[in-house]
C-alpha cells in the first residue's frame, strides 16, 4: 500500500506536467481546430530558456523569476510561430495546416540543435530536492511544486476563461469565429493570446520536465508533446479541464505501467488507449459530441 | 485487326505508351551498363537502390494520402512489418533457396500479405474517423508496431537489431520490382475503382449519392497502400542487410509522408521526382550537417505556405504537355528576346 | 511518369562523374561513433583519441611512408546510422581498416558486414562478448563485457558485502545487458540474491523503477549504463531519497563532470585511471589535454591504443591487404599501451587489468586494480 502511494505520487508528478503541455494543444485545437505538432518544441524551448536564465547570467536570478521569463519568451515564441506559420492556412484545407505544424516542428527541433549543439544540456534542478517526510512518505520537494505549481497555474487559467473579459471572447471564438468577428472581437488578437498562453503553460511543463529528469536536448519534446497530446484527446480536446484529468491519468497509468508491469509495455499502452478512445469516444472524456470531425 | 489503322512511325514513336516503355528501358540500360562497367561506385549504387525503395514507399502512401485524400501518419509502421516479415523469412530459407530472385519474391510476399492483413485491421475501425482524428490514430498504429517489434524481441532480436539478412537487393531486381508496382498503381487508379476513389476525395456524399461504396473502396485503397509499403519494407531488409525497430519511428512515417506532399497529392510521377530529390539532396547536402535539416523542413512550410499542391499537384507528367510547355517557354523567351533587340 | 526518367538520368549520371576513387597515398582508417546526442561525449573521445595517435605517428613519419588519415563518422548511437556510416567508409572512403564501432551495439550491427567484406575491425571500446565471436577480421583493445561484469559483481559481494543487489539495466542496449547478464551469473554462481529492473533507451522518467528499488531491501545497485542515463537516474534516486551504494561499468566514465555530487561516493569499474603515475599514461594525459583542453577518459585512451596498435599491425605485415593486416593483428604483441599491454587471445579479445574507481568529490580515486588473470 505504502508502495503504490509512492507510486501514484510519481504518476501525479509525470501527469502535472502532461497536463500543462496539454493544456496548449487544447487550447489551440479549441480555437483554430489545429493540432500544434510544434507545441513539444515549445516545451523544449521553454526548459532551454530557463537553463539560460538561470545559468549564463553572471548574478543568480530567482527560481520564481527564472520561471517567469522563459514562460514569457515561450509566449512570444508561440505567437510569432503562429503568425508565421499558421496565420496564412487558417482557411486553407486542414491538412496543409497539419503538414505545415510537423514542418514546424522539425524546423524548430533543428533549429534548437543547430543554436545549442546535440550534447544535452545538464539541468540541475533550481530549488532544493532533499525529500521531506509527511505521514511516512518521503516526498521530493520538487515533487511537491511540480504539483504545487502546476494546480496553481491551472487555477488561474481556470479563472481567467471563466471569469475575464478576453477569457469570454476567447470561448467565443471558440464556438463560432464568424459571430465573433460580428461582436467586435479581434480574432487575430484572441489567438495569439491563446497561443501565448499555452506555450507559457507548455515551458512550464517543460522546465519542470527538464528539472525532474536533469537534462535538456533538442529532442526532448517529441515523446512527451506525444503524451501530452495523447492526454488532451483522452480528457476531450477543447477542453480545458478535460486536459488537465487526461494528463493526471496519462501520468499515473504510466507510472503504474512501469511500476507494476514493465516498463517495455508503456507506450504500447498508452498509444492502444488513444486508439481505443478515438474509435468509441473520439470526444474524450469531457468533450462535447461533435456530429462530424473534419 | 487487319481494318487497324496503320500508324506512321512518327505517330508510333509519340504513342505515350512507346515512350514510355522505351524510356524505362533505356534509363535501365544505361543504370545497368555504368553499374557493369564499375562507373558507379557502391556508395551511389546504394543511394539509387534507396530511391527506388523510396519510390515504392511514397507511391503507395499516395494511394491512400494523395488519391483517396486521407491523412496517413503511420506508413513507417507497416514498412516495418513487411521489412521484418521479409527478414525474417529470408534468414529462414536462405538455406533452401539458392537464387536471389526467388528467395526476393517469396519473402516479398509474404511482406505483403502481413503487411496487407495489419492494413485491413487498423483499416476497418480507422476509417470511421476523418481528417487529423485518422492521422492521429495512424500514427498511434506506427508507434505500436514499433514498440511491438522491439518487445517481441525473441523474433525479432528487438532494440539490438535483427543482423544477418541476405543483401540480395541488386539494382535489377529493386529496379523492376518498382517498375511493377508502380505500374500497378498507376493501371489501378485510372481505371473504374481508381476513379471511384478519386470521387470519394473530391465529394464523399455526392461519391455515395451515385452508388460507389464508400467503406469498401477506402478499404481497398487503405489495404494497397499496406501491401505496396510491406514491399517496400521488404526491399529495404534485403538491401540493409540489418534492420533495427527505430528505423520504422514516427519521423521515417513524416519523411515518406513529406515525399508525398512535395512531389504534389495525388502525382505518382511527382512521388518519383521528389523521391529522387529527396534521396540525393540530403546526401549532397552533408557537409552543411545541421543546416540540412533546417532546410528540409523549411521547404516544408514553405512549399504548404506557397504552393500547398505541392510540385506536381494532382497531375501526372504527360509527354505532350510537356513538349507544349516547353515550346511556350521557348517561345516566350524568344519574344522577349526580339523585344530586347527592337528597343 | 517520364520527366522522371530524364532526371532520373541526370541526377545519375552527375551523381557517377562526381564519385571519383581514392588515391592511395594515405593510409585510412575510419571510426565510428556517436559524434552528436545524448552520447556524443563517447564518440567525440574516441575520435579525438584516435587523432592524436594519427598525428603523433604521422609526424614521426607514418607508416609504410604513407600518412594515416582518421575518417570518423557520426552513427548518434543508433545501429542503423552507425550501418549507413560503415557504408560510406567502406564504398566512398574506401577505408583500410576500421576503429570502431564505439559501441556494442553499432559494432554488433556492422560486424556481419564487415566480416563479408573483410575488413579489419579494431574496435577500441565495444566490449559485448559477441563482438568477437565468429569473426576472424574483428578485434578489440578493451576487456569484455563478461570479465568487467563478474569483476563487479566480485568487487561488490567482497569489498562491499552485498548479497542481495538490484540490477538496473538498459534492455535496448547490448554493452548494459551484457554487463548485467555477466552480473547476474556471478551473483548465481556465488548463490547470491538480485532482482532485475529493465528501462528502455527512450525512457527519461526512472522514478517508478527507482521507488521499487527503494520499496525493496537491496545492499546496493548495479548500474551498468551510459552516463546520460547513469547522471538522470543518480539525480532522480537522489530526489526520491533512496540512498543505496551504485556500482556501474566502464560507461561511467566521465560521471565527475556534472553530476559529481549525486555520484559521490559511488564505484565503477575501468580501463585506466587518469591518475596512473606510470610515464606513458602520464606522457598521454599531458599531451591530449594540450591538444583539446580536457582531460582524456579511458575511451580516448582506447582509442589512442588501438590507432598505435593497428599501425604496428600494418608495420609488421608490411602491407594494407586485409589478410595480411588480420593476421599480424592476431600475431600482435602490443607492449606500451595507455591501457595496457594488447596481445588477443583466439577470438580477438586482449588479457587485461581491471580498475575500481571511486568518485570522490569529483575525482576518480583508483579503490583497488584487478590484474589479468586473478579473478
Amino acid at each position: 500500500m505504502e508502495l503504490f502511494i509512492s507510486q501514484l505520487i510519481n504518476g501525479l508528478n509525470t501527469g502535472s506536467i502532461y497536463a500543462l503541455v496539454a493544456i496548449g494543444y487544447t487550447m489551440v485545437y479549441g480555437i483554430i481546430k489545429l493540432i500544434n505538432f510544434a507545441h513539444g518544441e515549445i516545451m523544449m524551448f521553454g526548459a532551454y530558456f530557463a537553463y539560460l536564465f538561470a545559468f549564463s547570467l553572471s548574478f543568480q536570478l530567482p527560481f520564481l523569476v527564472v520561471i517567469v521569463l522563459s514562460m514569457f519568451f515561450a509566449a512570444i515564441l508561440g505567437i510569432l510561430i503562429e503568425r508565421v506559420a499558421y496565420k496564412k492556412l487558417r482557411k486553407a484545407p486542414r491538412i496543409s495546416a497539419l503538414i505545415t505544424a510537423i514542418g514546424m516542428s522539425l524546423f524548430l527541433q533543428h533549429l534548437a540543435q543547430l543554436i545549442f549543439g546535440a550534447t544535452p544540456y545538464v539541468m540541475k534542478p533550481l530549488v532544493d530536492t532533499t525529500p521531506i517526510t509527511i505521514l511516512n512518505f518521503d516526498i521530493s520537494r520538487l515533487t511537491l511544486l511540480t504539483i504545487g505549481l502546476s494546480i496553481l497555474f491551472m487555477i488561474l487559467l481556470t479563472l481567467f476563461v471563466y471569469k475575464t473579459k478576453p477569457g469570454k471572447a476567447m470561448r467565443a471564438v471558440s464556438q463560432d469565429k464568424e459571430a465573433a468577428i460580428l461582436m467586435g472581437i479581434n480574432v487575430d488578437n484572441i489567438i495569439s493570446l491563446t497561443f501565448a498562453i499555452g506555450s507559457a503553460l507548455g515551458a512550464l511543463g517543460g522546465i519542470f520536465y527538464a528539472m525532474t529528469y536533469s537534462q535538456i536536448y533538442p529532442t526532448m519534446g517529441v515523446l512527451p508533446g506525444l503524451k501530452a497530446f495523447i492526454a488532451a484527446v483522452f480528457g476531450g480536446i477543447g477542453s480545458i479541464g478535460g486536459a488537465m484529468i487526461g494528463g493526471y491519468l496519462i501520468g499515473i497509468i504510466e507510472t503504474m505501467t512501469k511500476a507494476y508491469i514493465s516498463s517495455k509495455w508503456v507506450d504500447v499502452i498508452v498509444f492502444g488507449l488513444l486508439i481505443v478512445i478515438l474509435l468509441f469516444k473520439p470526444s474524450g472524456i469531457l468533450g462535447k459530441n461533435r456530429k462530424e470531425k473534419v | 485487326m487487319m481494318k487497324a489503322k496503320v500508324k506512321t512511325i512518327k505517330e508510333f514513336l509519340l504513342d505515350p505508351r512507346f515512350v514510355n516503355y522505351t524510356l524505362i528501358a533505356s534509363i535501365f540500360i544505361v543504370m545497368f551498363t555504368l553499374i557493369q562497367f564499375q562507373l558507379v561506385n557502391r556508395y551511389i549504387y546504394n543511394l539509387l537502390v534507396m530511391v527506388l525503395i523510396m519510390i515504392v514507399m511514397s507511391t503507395s502512401l499516395n494511394i491512400a494520402t494523395g488519391f483517396l485524400g486521407e491523412l496517413v501518419l503511420g506508413h513507417a509502421g507497416f514498412m516495418g512489418i513487411g521489412a521484418y516479415t521479409a527478414a525474417i523469412i529470408g534468414i529462414a530459407l536462405r538455406p533452401y533457396i539458392g537464387a536471389d530472385l526467388l528467395l526476393f519474391v517469396v519473402s516479398a510476399i509474404g511482406a505483403m500479405t502481413l503487411a496487407g492483413i495489419a492494413g485491413l485491421l487498423v483499416g476497418t475501425p480507422a476509417l470511421r474517423l476523418r481528417g487529423d482524428y485518422l492521422g492521429i490514430m495512424t500514427l498511434g498504429f506506427g508507434e505500436i508496431v514499433r514498440n511491438l517489434i522491439t518487445n517481441l524481441s525473441s523474433i525479432t532480436n528487438g532494440a539490438q537489431g535483427l543482423a544477418g539478412i541476405p543483401r540480395i537487393m541488386t539494382f535489377p531486381i529493386a529496379f523492376w520490382t518498382t517498375v511493377l508496382i508502380v505500374s500497378v498503381i498507376f493501371l489501378f487508379m485510372n481505371s473504374r475503382h481508381g476513379r471511384a476513389i478519386l470521387s470519394i476525395r473530391e465529394d464523399e456524399i455526392a461519391s455515395e449519392s451515385v452508388g460507389i461504396n464508400i467503406t469498401r473502396y477506402k478499404l481497398i485503397a487503405f489495404v494497397l497502400a499496406s501491401m505496396f509499403a510491406g514491399i517496400g519494407g521488404a526491399m529495404f531488409a534485403f538491401k540493409e542487410g540489418f534492420l533495427a525497430p527505430v528505423s520504422f519511428n514516427f519521423l521515417k512515417s513524416v519523411e515518406i509522408f513529406v515525399i508525398v506532399v512535395l512531389g504534389g497529392m495525388g502525382s505518382l510521377s511527382g512521388s518519383i521526382v521528389s523521391s529522387i530529390v529527396l534521396v540525393f539532396l540530403p546526401e549532397y547536402l552533408r557537409d552543411f550537417k545541421e543546416y540540412r535539416y533546417l532546410l528540409y523542413s523549411s521547404i516544408l512550410v514553405i512549399t504548404m505556405l506557397y504552393r500547398p499542391k505541392g510540385l506536381m499537384g494532382t497531375k501526372e507528367f504527360n509527354f505532350t504537355q510537356f513538349k507544349a510547355s516547353v515550346s511556350r517557354v521557348v517561345t516566350r523567351l524568344k519574344t522577349r528576346f526580339r523585344k530586347g533587340r527592337d528597343h | 511518369m517520364k520527366k522522371l526518367l530524364l532526371i532520373v538520368s541526370v541526377v545519375l549520371l552527375s551523381a557517377t562523374l562526381t564519385a571519383c576513387g581514392q588515391t592511395d597515398d594515405t593510409v585510412r582508417l575510419g571510426v565510428i561513433g556517436p559524434l552528436t546526442g545524448q552520447y556524443s561525449m563517447y564518440g567525440l573521445a574516441v575520435e579525438n583519441g584516435a587523432k592524436l595517435a594519427a598525428k603523433e605517428i604521422n609526424a614521426a613519419g607514418g607508416v609504410l611512408d604513407k600518412d594515416i588519415d582518421i575518417i570518423a563518422y557520426d552513427s548518434k548511437g543508433d545501429s542503423t546510422e552507425g550501418v549507413n556510416a560503415y557504408n560510406r567508409l567502406r564504398d566512398q572512403d574506401e577505408i583500410h581498416a576500421l576503429i570502431g564501432g564505439t559501441f556494442s551495439s553499432v559494432t554488433l550491427a556492422i560486424k556481419g558486414l564487415a566480416v563479408q567484406d573483410n575488413i579489419p575491425i579494431l574496435t577500441p571500446t565495444a566490449t559485448n562478448d559477441t563482438v568477437t565471436l565468429d569473426a576472424p577480421n574483428v578485434f578489440r583493445a578493451c576487456y569484455s563485457d563478461s570479465y568487467q561484469g563478474s569483476t563487479a559483481a566480485i568487487f561488490a559481494n567482497t569489498e562491499l558485502n552485498v548479497t542481495n543487489a538490484a540490477v538496473m539495466y538498459n534492455r535496448d542496449d547490448a554493452y548494459s545487458q551484457g554487463l548485467a547478464q555477466a552480473f547476474m551469473d556471478e551473483f548465481d554462481a556465488r548463490g547470491l540474491s538480485y532482482d532485475r529492473f529493465e528501462f528502455g533507451a527512450q525512457d527519461d522518467d526512472y522514478s517508478a523503477l527507482l521507488t521499487n528499488i527503494k520499496d525493496g531491501s537491496y545492499d546496493a545497485v548495479f548500474l551498468p549504463a551510459y552516463v546520460a542515463e547513469v547522471g538522470a537516474i543518480l539525480t532522480q534516486a537522489d530526489t526520491l531519497g533512496l540512498d543505496l551504494p551504485f556500482i556501474g561499468g566502464d560507461g561511467w566514465d566521465g560521471i565527475e563532470a556534472d553530476y559529481a555530487d549525486v555520484a559521490n561516493g559511488f564505484y565503477f569499474a575501468n580501463h585506466y585511471s587518469k591518475t596512473d603515475e606510470a610515464s606513458n599514461v602520464q606522457d598521454f594525459v599531458v599531451n591530449y589535454t594540450a591538444e583539446y583542453g580536457e582531460a582524456p577518459n579511458a575511451l580516448a585512451a582506447l582509442a589512442y591504443d588501438a590507432v598505435y596498435a593497428m599501425v604496428e599491425a600494418i608495420e609488421n605485415a608490411d602491407s594494407l591487404e586485409a589478410d595480411d593486416l588480420v593476421t599480424a593483428l592476431s600475431n600482435l604483441n602490443f607492449l606500451d599501451g595507455v591501457t595496457g599491454p594488447i596481445t588477443f587471445d583466439e577470438n580477438g579479445d586482449p588479457i587485461k587489468s581491471i580498475t575500481i574507481i571511486q568518485v570522490v568529490d569529483g575525482v576518480h580515486e583508483v579503490f583497488a586494480k584487478v590484474e589479468a588473470g586473478d579473478e
